[in-house]
């Protein structure tokens, strides 16, 4: 494949992206759909959240899993950050702490394709995160 | 903040915190006359002239998760330990611009980190907002905006997980045209 270099090149892309999506909103991949949000504050930024977002993007498409990520804001764990929101299909969310690439590596290849449990787990008494 | 690209990351979220619908970024990098200066507006809701006053002060936030606001004073005085400057004008209701200047040859002036996938990642997070991000190397430019990434991919979603490593590329080769990671 060639280098993306042009809005041309974007456009030329576009079917075959459309086939990809097509392929992720039809399959049973749907029902198995897993939300993760990413704090990206202030202290998130600053701890390497951005780091942790691309590796999750980059690596959930890599290895099949359907997944939405997206930036949230601030979810106040400044002493645990970079704090990530992981909800599983028919599961509570669960907030994990401290993470980096290697520990996300861990969470989606136990806690997101087993269901295992995996430490550093934020204990939290709400339901899910929004912006502030 | 341990480089430039992390600090558009965090500035740019106070825009799209203040709900603002046109983001325009501004990277001008001049090896010439020994700058960068990275400039970001917005149309959210803006601030009076009161608050911005003290926006620049670490104490100030509007958050109530953290007592202290800590994105524009990080931005400034890293700007400033350069010998650089930085402004910031805001009106309510209408937005807000800021302008931070760095002294590129100062032995504290951060280096530009990953402002590819950054530019790529705010504008597939936000598709909703219309994103203009210019960057500029000794007056040579790229352009990119959302309406033109929307318009080549004929209303694809932006924050589809397949279209972002795409959208990446297309900004980063872009970039690389204008040389812009081996500046010295
Ligand atoms: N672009 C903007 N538009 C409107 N308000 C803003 C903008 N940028 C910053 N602010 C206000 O200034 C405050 C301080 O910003 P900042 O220093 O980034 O700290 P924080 O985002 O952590 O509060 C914000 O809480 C917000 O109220
Ligand atoms: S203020 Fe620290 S994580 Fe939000
Ligand atoms: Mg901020």
């Amino acid at each position: 494949m060639t280098k993306v270099k042009s809005l041309a090149d974007l456009k030329k892309m576009k079917e075959t992206l459309q086939a990809k999506i097509d392929l992720r909103e039809k399959g049973e991949a749907a029902e198995n759909l897993v939300q993760i949000k990413v704090a990206m504050a202030t202290c998130g930024i600053a701890s390497g959240a951005k780091n942790v977002m691309d590796f999750l993007l980059e690596e959930l498409e890599k290895r099949g899993i359907n997944a939405v990520v997206t930036q949230t804001g601030c979810m106040g764990y400044c002493y645990a950050e970079p704090t990530i929101e992981v909800k599983l299909p028919n599961a509570d969310p669960v907030v994990f702490g401290y993470v980096d690439t290697k520990k996300a590596d861990e969470i989606i290849e136990r806690y997101i394709k087993n269901g295992e449990l995996v430490d550093g787990i934020i204990p939290v008494n709400y339901e899910s995160i929004d912006n502030k | 903040m341990k480089d430039l690209s992390l600090h558009i990351l965090d500035i740019v979220q106070n825009s799209v915190v203040a709900n603002a619908k046109v983001i325009q970024i501004t990277l001008d990098i001049n090896t010439t006359n020994d700058y960068i200066e990275l400039a970001v507006s917005d149309n959210g809701k803006g601030m009076d002239k009161d608050f911005l006053q003290r926006v620049v002060d670490p104490f100030t936030t509007t958050r109530t998760t953290r007592k202290v606001g800590l994105g524009i004073p990080l931005l400034k005085q890293n700007a400033e330990l350069t010998g650089g400057t930085f402004s910031i004008d805001s009106e309510p209701g209408v937005g807000t611009a800021l302008k931070a200047r760095f002294v590129r040859s100062h032995i504290d002036c951060l280096p530009l980190g990953d402002i590819g996938g950054t530019i790529a990642l705010l504008m597939c997070s936000y598709p909703e907002i219309e994103f203009t991000v210019k960057t500029v190397v000794n007056s040579h430019e790229f352009l990119v905006s959302t309406s033109e990434l929307r318009e080549a991919l004929e209303g694809l979603p932006l924050n589809d997980p397949s279209v972002y490593p795409v959208v990446k590329e297309y900004i980063n080769s872009n970039l690389d045209e204008l040389q812009i990671t081996n500046l010295g």
